[in-house]
């Protein structure tokens, strides 16, 4: 980064020079991102629609993914913006290990995400914010950790659950009713296919499972064997459960009154 | 003043050859060599920190003999040069072949230019292919040429008598375990013909390893999967020896 910095800064997301604007710039969106928390690791899931205003821009867009073997990072936001910087992440982690010799604890990796996010800031005042989340296994604590952040870099961790994206809101009601510490790998990535289809019943920019395009959320794990995504037979095994037990109940599992 | 002696640009270049060479001779050999399912590395290294064998890229290893700063700067650099690449382009636009170039040239201007003192090292960078026809591997001594490698190669003090070795016992096909025989077999006869003992935490192991499903293929091999291997010698198939490397997290 700062060898970047020195010889090429204009590889660099935050040292553009910005163009003046007229009007809101139209970009794809990212929308909903969902992380749990379960013993032994943690599971980041995104929905697949990327929105440019009123019109969905891509259907199949991909908007988890690996940081290193540990970690994963979820974006919402502007997509192109967001992917760029999740490739420069992905790559200051991987350069960091090569040289040092050893990996980045997860606080580390999460602070230097934060630094990222508040680079970006003066696009954020643009309209094209990027509000990543994002997840590891800590290898030192052992247990699986969110973080979550705002425009600004504001870094937090969150515990058990947590949603970032238009579609946020409904997702984390679902998680709220749904969560529990003693969840299973197989339920917790359940959980997360719920409160997406949650955000997707009630945010239009969150798109729900496609069973006539074959397009399934994508789910990944992390744990301390490191990070892994489910094949598409996966997802769409658990997108599937989800759907025909929505069709008998389609406001998805009730929580107990009291 | 006094009139400098004139030294001809011959006799110099012959000098600092000298000198390099003289440096890295004072360094433990190690060798690399090719298997079935990848490229390894193999050195007598005592220090558990201070590292020989080192990913660069994807696919792409290096290993060095002679002065540790030295080559430490020059792994810095190669690490920066595949990085920076692979963020401007992509990742399958680094290639073994451009990263020794890149190093033939660093280490050719250092040593001959009079200024400064030439780099007593001698490096290898190897990328492993889809298939065994695809490895490659590059030898650099310290004057900056490149030589193009195939089946084994050693460097360091020992370097000539090893390869000779390992030229008439390395064949095409070997298992990681009998690779690892047979440069731990090369690396410990003497000068002298006479054979030492180098025990498991003396040895410093790492494999760029085809089959690895993630998209870095370099690995250490340390601790139990390394005295496990050594133990399979070339007696067992090849089968178990690939349970060996899958298994184990990543000691990096």
């Amino acid at each position: 980064m700062d060898f970047l910095s020195e010889h090429q800064p204009e590889l660099l997301p935050g040292k553009r020079k910005l163009p003046p604007v007229q009007g809101a710039i139209e970009a794809p969106h990212g929308t909903t991102i969902v992380a749990v928390t379960f013993p032994g690791g943690v599971v980041l899931a995104g929905d697949r629609r990327a929105t440019m205003g009123n019109v969905i821009a891509q259907r199949d867009i991909e908007k988890v993914f690996p940081a290193d073997e540990y970690s994963a990072v979820g974006i919402a936001g502007t997509a192109g913006l967001a992917v760029e910087m999740v490739k420069l992440f992905q790559l200051e982690l991987e350069h960091f290990e090569k040289v040092e010799g050893a990996q980045l604890s997860l606080e580390g990796k999460a602070n230097r995400l934060s630094t990222m996010i508040r680079s970006n800031l003066g696009m954020a005042m643009q309209g094209l914010a990027v509000v990543p989340l994002f997840a590891g296994y800590d290898v030192d604590r052992e247990k699986g950790r969110i973080f979550s952040y705002d425009v600004t870099g504001g870094r937090s961790e969150e515990q058990g659950y947590a949603a970032t994206g238009s579609g946020s809101i409904f997702a984390r009601g679902a998680m709220k009713k749904l969560f529990r510490d003693d969840l299973s790998e197989a339920e917790a990535t359940t959980l997360v296919v719920q409160a997406l289809y949650d955000a997707a019943d009630d945010d239009s920019a969150t798109g729900g499972p496609d069973v006539a395009r074959r397009i399934y959320p994508i789910v990944t794990v992390i744990t301390e064997d490191g990070f892994r995504r489910l094949t598409e037979d996966e997802a769409s095994g658990i997108a599937r459960s989800v759907l025909e037990r929505r069709l008998e109940q389609p406001d998805g599992p009730r929580a107990a009154l009291l | 003043m006094s009139t400098p002696f004139y030294v001809s640009p011959q006799q110099a270049m012959a000098d600092r050859a000298e000198y390099a060479r003289k440096g890295i001779a004072r360094g433990r050999s190690l060798v690399v060599l090719q298997y079935a399912d990848g490229i390894v590395f193999v050195g007598e290294n005592p220090s558990r920190a201070l590292h020989k064998f080192s990913e660069i890229y994807d696919r792409i290893g290096f290993a060095a003999a002679g002065k540790y700063n030295e080559y430490e700067n020059l792994r810095i650099g190669g690490v920066r040069y595949a990085d920076l690449r692979g963020y401007t382009y992509d990742r399958d636009d680094v290639t073994a072949r451009g990263l020794a170039n890149v190093y033939a040239q660093t280490l050719g201007t250092i040593f001959s230019s009079v200024g400064e003192k030439p780099y007593e090292v001698e490096l290898v960078v190897a990328e492993v292919g889809e298939t065994p026809e695809q490895d490659q591997i590059y030898r650099l001594p310290h004057d900056g040429s490149i030589v193009d490698e195939h089946g084994s190669v050693a460097v360091g003090g020992n370097a000539e008598q090893i390869s000779g070795y390992l030229d008439q016992r390395h064949r095409d096909g070997m298992t990681l375990a009998e690779a690892l025989k047979l440069a731990v077999q090369s690396l410990s006869r003497d000068t002298n013909g006479s054979e030492r003992e180098i025990p498991a935490e003396r040895l410093e192991v790492a494999v760029l390893d085809r089959t690895r499903p993630q998209k870095r293929k370099f690995k250490r091999i340390t601790g139990r999967q390394l005295s496990r291997l050594l133990e399979a010698g070339g007696a067992e198939t090849a089968s178990e020896a690939e349970a060996d490397t899958e298994s184990g997290g990543d000691v990096e």
